[in-house]
């Protein structure tokens, strides 16, 4: 095992490594979620497999007889991304000790989106957790599901306009909450869970390899702007990565066995809160909120603000700030 | 046939012959979730792991949703998987059935059979595995819990052979076999290792042009499971059926192999035929209840009645021909079914025995007896009535009824 200080993930490092997540593969300019795949695929550490829900991520870069994967990948599903993690753990467990592998270490990724995660994924993903099998889950959170047409999720934020929270006459898109995926996990008492986004991608690539290093169930929540869905700029899907933690809207954070830590990106804003920038800054670049911007929704504008500002004090409180 | 190993007699459930049988066939995963009547299959083999009996990575799942995927994530990475479930649970696992066939993953499940809800019922019918016969899993049906312990050894062999590759179903009748004991003949833990062997995999060519193996390996990477559009997709699942066909000759080729160490084989391993080459009426059925008809044949026969049985032991891949071949004499067929197709032409097994029957060149009067659902007895006087309506066909010349219920209050 390495420490820390030999991680040296430092941008001539990246650079240097060969990728491992390959191009070609079809997914829109822009997209979060790819990005976010390059990056972690930066961090591994060894002999790795990753399995992938269904999704955007698993559609864009399997499509056969092309891959963009070149280490040993599997999909199946969309709500069991867990459990073959689960299924390739206890294999991997018992060829080592039957002597029929010959790697003394691989690591599993499963990795899923937040529709195979938040809502039909979470069964699966809470047993795997609950057993304590050996894998680091990556949750690329682009709020909805995308690669079905931009339908919500129990991770699409308040106010979004999808096409099943449709912003209509009567109602501004979606009335309910993002769910508190992140700190559900850390209720499962699991060894690592931290939050991510790529423009802050040494601290992305660090938590990986944390969450890989653990003995047990790892989970790590990436922020990954979807253009597309979010009717933003592809250009501006990592723009909007540093805005999402400038607003305090997706703040990054470890749980190490539980205890919650502020990390370095999101310090800043809690020991500068003047620095914390509006949500309607955040808000307004992104077509998803066009609506909230007319008079008849603007006050929701002020409720997401609100609600922002309340999970924030909490997790302060939580990281013992 | 003489056994060349020493076997022992052990009282055994059917549930219980099952886990026995994975037990000693050297099982890398089990990964399962409990439901009755299956339940005892799970319980007996987390005692094995508890005693440390086997070297098996147990994974006690969520949900057989879990289990089915587990189990076939780990075959894929090689190791080799098997699990449990009956009505609900299959139900849930449904998607999983036909993915793991997709991804062709040799994982061998036992199904306790057993009615599916609404209303709620936990006794033995076919519901559930006919429901999916169509998921690209093979399905072979056991008369005993002898036969139970013997398929799922089998049935290793045939899924892991490298011409077939596919997930295989042995089914017992729910109560009837899985929580009835019997005298079941058990051999060394050797020979079935021996037997079964261990796992190997064919050649694929991955994303790099390097000839690999098919299985998750860091140092041969492939992608697995992939997205497939309308030009590769139907080849993929026409390759299945292939895999199917090959089937028919190997599950043939291990029933004999299986008799040559154990002395024991279930007629060819696809049918198995009871006085039916020169039956004029024969009954052709599934599991447990084939017990009931062959003590039924023995008497008509002792009465000079020409009546014989037909069990198909496979139903899928189904052994097509010799369904034919087999019922070439009879005049008067009685197909039993133990589940239900709404709304169809008759029960699910009629369908097939019925369509097998029409390139052949003598088409026998055929009808279909749906029975025992939800566990509802038949009885050896039910059988011996089905004969009797036979014979009246044979006499009066024309099916009156073509779909009857056996044992209904109507
Ligand atoms: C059981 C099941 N239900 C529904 C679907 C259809 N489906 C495929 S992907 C998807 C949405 C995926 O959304 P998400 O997990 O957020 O990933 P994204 O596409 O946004 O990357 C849905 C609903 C499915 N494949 N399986
Ligand atoms: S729809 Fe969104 S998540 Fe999917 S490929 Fe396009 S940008 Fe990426």
């Amino acid at each position: 095992m390495q420490t820390e200080a030999e991680w040296k993930f430092t941008a001539k490092d990246i650079a240097e490594k060969p990728d491992l997540f390959l191009s070609g593969h079809r997914a829109c300019a822009g997209c979060g979620p790819a990005t976010v795949l390059r990056l972690i695929m930066k961090a591994v550490r060894g002999p790795t497999i990753v399995t992938n829900a269904t999704g955007c991520m698993e559609v864009v870069s399997s499509i056969y007889p092309y891959t963009s994967w070149a280490i040993p990948w599997l999909h199946t599903a969309f709500e069991n991304a867990a459990a073959n993690a689960s299924g390739i753990e206890a294999a991997l467990k018992i060829l080592k000790k039957k002597g029929r592998s010959k790697h003394e270490h691989v690591d599993v990724i499963a990795l899923a989106g937040d529709g195979g995660t938040y809502d039909i994924g979470i069964q699966a993903l809470s047993g795997a957790v609950e057993r304590g099998h050996d894998f680091l889950y990556v949750l690329y959170d682009n709020e909805a599901y995308m690669n079905t047409g931009i339908q919500r999720s129990g991770g699409t934020p308040l106010g979004a306009s999808t096409t099943t929270s449709p912003a209509g006459t009567v109602i501004p898109g979606k009335l309910e909450h993002k769910k508190p995926i992140a700190d559900i996990m850390v209720a499962h008492d699991m060894p690592y869970v931290a939050t991510a986004s790529p423009y802050y991608w040494r601290d992305l690539l660090v938590k990986v390899r944390k969450g890989l290093e653990v003995n047990g169930p790892a989970f790590l929540h990436v922020f990954a702007p979807c253009p597309r869905g979010w009717r933003s700029d592809p250009a501006k899907s990592i723009e909007l990565s540093r805005l999402a933690v400038e607003t305090c809207i997706f703040p990054l954070w470890e749980a190490v066995n539980g205890e919650y830590q502020l990390s370095t990106p999101s310090k800043v804003f809690a020991l500068a809160p003047q620095k914390k920038k509006p949500v309607k800054e955040y808000l307004q670049v992104q077509g998803r909120f066009r609506h909230l911007f007319t008079p008849k929704f603007e006050k929701l504008t002020e409720e997401i603000q609100r609600v922002t500002d309340e999970r924030w004090k909490r997790l302060l409180k939580k990281c013992g700030m | 046939m003489k056994s060349v190993v020493k076997q022992e007699v052990l009282a055994l459930n059917g549930d219980e012959a099952v886990a026995f049988a994975a037990k000693q066939s050297d099982v890398d995963v089990v990964a399962a979730y409990p439901i009755t009547p299956q339940t005892i299959i799970v319980e007996r083999f987390s005692e094995y792991v508890a005693n440390g009996e086997v070297e098996t990575e147990f994974v006690c799942t969520e949900s057989e949703h879990s289990a089915l995927t587990a189990c076939l994530a780990a075959s894929v990475t090689g190791a080799r998987a098997f699990t449990a479930s009956a009505s609900a649970g299959l139900a849930l696992m449904h998607e999983m059935l036909f993915v793991t066939s997709g991804c062709r993953a040799p994982v061998v499940m036992a199904i306790a059979n057993r009615a599916l809800s609404a209303p709620l019922n936990i006794h033995g019918d076919h519901s559930d595995t006919m429901t999916e016969r169509d998921s690209g899993w093979i399905q072979i049906y056991v008369e005993n819990a002898q036969e139970a312990y013997d398929s799922v050894i089998q049935a290793f062999k045939i899924a892991e052979n490298t011409d077939v590759l596919l997930p295989v179903i042995v089914g017992l009748d729910g109560f009837t076999l899985s929580h009835t004991l019997e005298n079941v003949h058990v051999l060394s833990d050797d020979a079935v290792k021996r037997f079964v062997g261990t796992r190997k995999f064919i050649n694929v060519t991955n994303h790099e042009g390097r000839t690999v193996p098919f299985k998750l390996d860091p140092d041969n990477p492939t992608s697995m499971g992939p997205i497939a559009l309308p030009n590769y997709y139907f080849e993929f699942k026409r390759q299945q059926e292939e895999a199917m066909k090959n089937a028919l000759k190997v599950i043939q080729d291990v029933n004999k192999e299986y008799a040559e160490i154990s002395g024991r084989s279930y007629g060819d391993g696809l049918v198995d035929a009871y006085y039916v080459e020169d039956a004029e009426v024969a009954i052709v059925c599934l599991g447990s209840t084939a017990g009931t008809v062959k003590a039924v044949v023995d008497e008509l026969r002792a009465e000079g009645v020409k009546a014989g049985l037909l069990r198909i032991r496979t139903f899928r891949p189904l052994p097509v021909e010799r369904i034919v071949d087999t019922l070439k004499n009879a005049k008067a067929v009685a197909v039993m079914d133990r589940s239900m197709s709404f709304g169809g032409n008759g029960g699910p097994v009629f369908h097939e025995v019925r369509h097998a029957l029409y390139d052949a060149d003598k088409h026998p009067y055929i009808v279909n007896y749906i029975y025992g659902l939800g566990g509802r007895d038949t009885s050896p006087m039910q059988i011996r009535k089905i004969y009797e309506d036979l014979q009246k066909i044979l006499r009066i010349k024309r099916v009156e009824t073509r779909v009857q219920y056996l044992g209904l209050r109507e």
